[in-house]
């Protein structure tokens, strides 16, 4: 039996039916309905309004002033100081935790499949524990307890070898933000890549195996193809959450020193909430909402297909 | 009493047709099995029935209701799925009584069906367990009890042997059998397993590409298969065929001349045939023997042979290049090439035409 | 030469010994906060940091008064609770249909519910701001729970509809047969079925509430502010009490982080929108 032939569309065969008038309808577009409206709606609505907002003269500090400025405000935002590092921070965010997340990821998930050995159901919770911790506490956590240039775990480590402890926040704050970062999310590749790997076919591994591949080949030939689409899902999941990293800045550096580790969406939380420039953080929002959507278009081609197919 | 009737039932899925127009009387306390290759439709045709899918035109009427819309709980059908459809997380009696609770049918009357069920079923001592708990066979006889429950005027049958192992769909279909007198239900039964359609049904309805081939009693259609697709579809080992032309006719019957290399002559009226045409000549392995008769010399080699114990088949092929398979006796060792005369029996020969259909009748019907 | 038996063995020690030190390695941080949390102020502060101290609970027992944390705690509850309770009320019936009535547009809304989590916040925060000052909901729960029920949303119908997708319909056709109407089949034969993978949905959208910060953190201050909030309280140079810090913190990530162990397996089908099982 043919699991997908309730699958057909009410409607498609009402053309074909001109008879009976009576017809079970199926519930289908009713139930589905709520939830569309509303993230119909959530879509939107907000999105609307930041079009409109971007394109007039709206500073919280200035009510009355509201007149129409075209393209200004987005003139004032891609000429911001803050621009230029917000964008090229953003692409070092995305792409260090990206690299460090997918790499680091399917190695030690291969490691870990590679040998039944004690402690291994501990050793998986530890590695996966990270994933669970709220941002602003991670990001406290390593500010604090593991950066401070003073009673750092790190510092202390620096001065047992006799080097120099380092600020690490205050010389290196975005190559901290991507470890702080990149430590929150590794735990999500090693988590789905180790469960994407157990289903890989053992009768696969054995034929290799018997044909004379060594532990490398069948890595190379056989788990890396069979990983790349829950890697192309991980890179698509945490590039949604990456693009607007927040918490972690501002409670480590505050976008500082200067720019040096403003994002984009710290920058635009700058524009609206703190110098309350509501007109040009709408249109660094829609600069940010066009960046993701880029993103998501090349993301969802190359994924949607392989998602809603049945397994 | 439960009467169905099917007229002109016609189904499309995606502007595909799956069901091509099919009418058919299915009589109260029959038991119809409708048998066919996977994709004829016989199930859509039974879901139809059943109410899960929508009618795209044509009428159903049960008992002179027109039951074509009207929803599958209202129908006063039962049907018992492939896959068992028990609920995994309700007990044995729960999925049982789950119907007549919907119902909100009175708390005895439905302890007394569902304990009147398991008798019958002999589940009473699994009445408590969970699906998961249960074997196959177990599962099974849970879904017909599911099914007797409701005292439905028709029960439906989607496939539900072809989960279990050889040995217990031997056992369940006995119980089907015994099960049909017992209740004097009236049952329509899905299958593509031939031996289930022959040894259950009084009536088959052999189904193809979304049409009905033939109906008839199982011996009807083994003896006179109306056309080349039931006469390969039901036996096994299946009819061999050979191709051949009329030679000529006469009122005693026909001449053939086969590709093979031999002429036969049959007892067959051959109505509105004229000598020259080309016809297929069926013969079931039963029908083929070795003795060599004097009229035709079949001259075959002998592929492989399969001993079963009690009967050989022999599968032979002729020098057109058709195979056929011949029983013979359990003790017969066929070696690989060699040469066999074989006889036809003439009596039991059916001919096709070139469309595939049946020609004639034979002049002395067999009809067990 | 090693014999087969003893390459196995070395194979495993290596193997082993990697993964605990690389398990360690990034499970530190985390130890070393629920560490802290039991040492004074002066021994967290300490130079170099101590491994070895007289541990005590006083940062656990004076964390009500210094910081109000139950106050956050609660909201952290209620939010998070009324977000996913929400949530799943609006993401059955949605995942429901599209599982079992599937239609030609089916799989472009399952895409299009998927790309609004490709908003970015950033890029609605102004009007989203606006309007709750609009509505008087700044700073309070209402908002955050409408605010996570529609960003967790697609996940949990993605989440749902897998699982859904897995159940045999005929059982669905069965129960239709047998007379029940679409809620008794939903009530009655779908929900008992799939408890164990709705309780996985709930989880992952309790975690995600309850670690969220962008949102909390922009939309609330006094009143509404959960867990979340607090901890970034923290963040400021007067709030340089690390001993404190780790203990809320840890207090703030211990239920999550049990949820997280125990339904791991279950979360990345809902991680990964049904992709990795």
């Amino acid at each position: 039996m043919n699991s997908t032939t309730l699958a057909t569309p009410s409607t498609a065969t009402s053309d074909a039916r001109p008879v009976h008038g009576r017809r079970r309808r199926s519930p289908g577009w009713f139930l589905i309905s709520p939830s569309v409206t509303l993230l119909l709606i959530w879509m939107l609505v907000p999105l609307a309004m930041t079009v409109y907002f971007s394109v007039i003269r709206y500073n919280l500090l200035y009510p009355g002033e509201r007149g129409f400025v075209g393209l200004e405000n987005f003139h004032y935002f891609l000429t911001d100081a803050g621009f230029i590092p917000g964008m090229t921070n953003t692409l070092i965010l995305v792409g260090g935790v990206l690299l460090i997340s997918v790499v680091l990821g399917v190695l030690i998930s291969a490691l870990l499949e590679a040998a039944e050995f004690p402690g291994r159901g501990l050793v998986r919770v530890m590695l996966i524990s990270p994933f669970f911790i709220m941002p602003t506490v991670s990001a406290l956590i390593w500010k604090n307890l593991i950066f401070h240039p003073v009673s750092g775990v790190l510092a202390a480590l620096w001065k047992f070898f006799g080097a120099q402890p380092v600020d690490w926040l205050a010389q290196h704050p975005m190559a901290s933000i991507v470890i702080i970062v990149a430590w929150q999310w590794l735990p999500f590749a090693i988590l789905i890549l180790m469960t994407a790997m157990q289903s890989l076919d053992q009768e696969q591994k054995e034929a290799a195996r018997l044909d004379g591949a060594g532990p490398l080949a069948i890595f190379w030939h056989l788990t890396l193809p069979h990983l790349a689409r829950p890697i192309a899902v991980v890179v698509m999941i945490e590039m949604i959450f990456l693009l607007s990293v927040f918490a972690e800045i501002f409670t480590t550096t505050s976008g500082g020193p200067g720019y040096a580790s403003t994002n984009l969406a710290y920058l635009i939380y700058t524009q609206a909430l703190l110098q309350f420039d509501v007109g040009m953080a709408s249109a660094g929002g829609l600069i940010a909402v066009v960046i993701a959507n880029i993103a998501a278009i090349l993301l969802v081609r190359m994924l949607g297909k392989n998602l809603t197919e049945k397994h | 009493m439960a009467d169905l009737k099917i007229r002109n039932l016609k189904k499309v899925f995606d502007d595909v047709e799956i069901i091509k127009g099919i009418d058919l009387d299915v009589r109260d306390r029959e038991f119809v099995v409708f048998v066919g290759p996977s994709g004829c439709g016989k199930s859509t045709l039974l879901r139809l029935i059943a109410g899960l899918e929508e009618v795209s035109s044509g009428q159903i009427e049960l008992d002179g209701r027109d039951i074509t819309d009207v929803s599958p709980a209202k129908r006063d059908l039962a049907m018992v799925f492939q896959t068992y459809a028990l609920y995994p997380h309700m007990s044995v009696r729960r999925n049982m009584s789950f119907a007549l609770e919907l119902a909100k049918a009175d708390k005895n009357e439905v302890a007394r069906k569902v304990s009147e069920a398991a008798r019958i079923l002999e589940l009473e001592p699994l009445l408590d367990r969970k699906p998961r708990q249960l074997s196959g066979g177990q599962r099974q006889r849970v879904a017909i009890g599911r099914a007797i429950v409701r005292n439905p005027k028709v029960f439906l049958f989607d496939e539900p042997l072809s989960n279990l192992d050889a040995a217990l769909r031997v056992q369940m279909r006995l119980e089907l059998a015994r099960l049909h007198k017992e209740l004097n239900a009236t049952m329509i039964y899905v299958t593509h397993d031939q031996v289930e359609a022959m040894t259950l049904a009084d009536k088959v309805v052999v189904l193809n590409g979304g049409r009905i081939e033939q109906v008839g009693s199982p011996m009807e259609l083994y003896h006179s298969p109306a056309n080349l697709f039931v006469a390969g579809f039901l036996g096994t080992p299946k009819m061999g065929f050979l191709r051949g032309r009329i030679a000529s006719v006469g009122a005693q019957g026909c001449e053939v001349e086969l590709d093979a290399g031999c002429r036969l002559s049959l007892p067959l009226q051959a109505a509105g045939l004229t000598s020259g045409s080309d016809v297929t000549l069926g013969i079931r392995p039963e029908h083929l023997h070795r003795s060599s008769d004097e009229r035709c010399h079949l001259k075959v080699k002998t592929d492989v042979g399969e001993r079963l114990g009690s009967d050989t088949y022999c599968h032979v092929r002729t020098r057109s290049g058709e195979s056929l398979t011949m029983r013979v006796r359990g003790d017969f060792t066929p070696r690989y090439g060699q040469e066999l005369d074989l006889t036809l029996e003439s009596d039991h020969c059916h001919l096709f035409d070139s469309q595939g259909q049946a020609i004639g009748q034979p002049l002395q019907q067999q009809v067990a | 030469m090693l014999t087969l038996k003893q390459s196995r063995r070395l194979n495993t020690l290596l193997v082993g010994g990697v993964s605990w030190i690389v398990a360690l390695l990034l499970f530190f941080p985390i130890f070393w906060m629920v560490l802290t949390s039991f040492k004074t102020e002066i021994d967290a502060f300490a130079t170099p940091p101590q491994l070895f101290f007289t541990p005590t609970l006083e940062n656990y027992l004076h964390i009500q008064d210094r910081s109000g944390y139950f106050r956050f705690a609660w909201n952290s509850v209620v939010i998070s609770f009324g977000a996913t309770a929400l949530g799943m009320l609006f993401a059955i019936p949605a995942a429901y249909s599209m599982a079992f009535f599937e239609t030609k547009r089916t799989k472009g809304t399952l895409l299009w519910m998927l790309s609004t989590k490709m908003l970015p916040p950033v890029g609605v925060l102004v009007p989203i701001y606006l309007l709750a000052k609009q509505f008087g909901l700044l700073d309070t729960r209402t908002v955050l729970v409408i605010i996570y029920t529609l960003i967790n949303l697609p996940i949990m119908v993605w989440m749902i509809y897998t699982y859904f997708r897995d159940i045999p319909r005929d059982i669905l056709e069965a129960a239709r047969m047998d007379g029940a109407t679409t809620l008794q089949e939903m009530v009655k034969v779908l929900l008992p079925i799939s408890k164990g993978g709705l309780a996985s949905t709930m989880l992952l959208s309790l975690i995600l509430c309850w670690n969220e910060a962008f949102w909390s953190l922009n939309l609330t201050s006094a009143n509404a502010a959960p867990l979340t909030a607090l901890i970034a309280s923290y963040s400021s140079p007067e709030g340089l009490f690390w001993a404190k810090l780790s203990a809320v913190s840890t207090l703030a990530c211990a239920p999550i982080l049990i949820f997280g162990w125990i339904s791991q397996k279950q979360l990345v089908r809902g991680l990964s929108f049904g992709a990795v099982k």
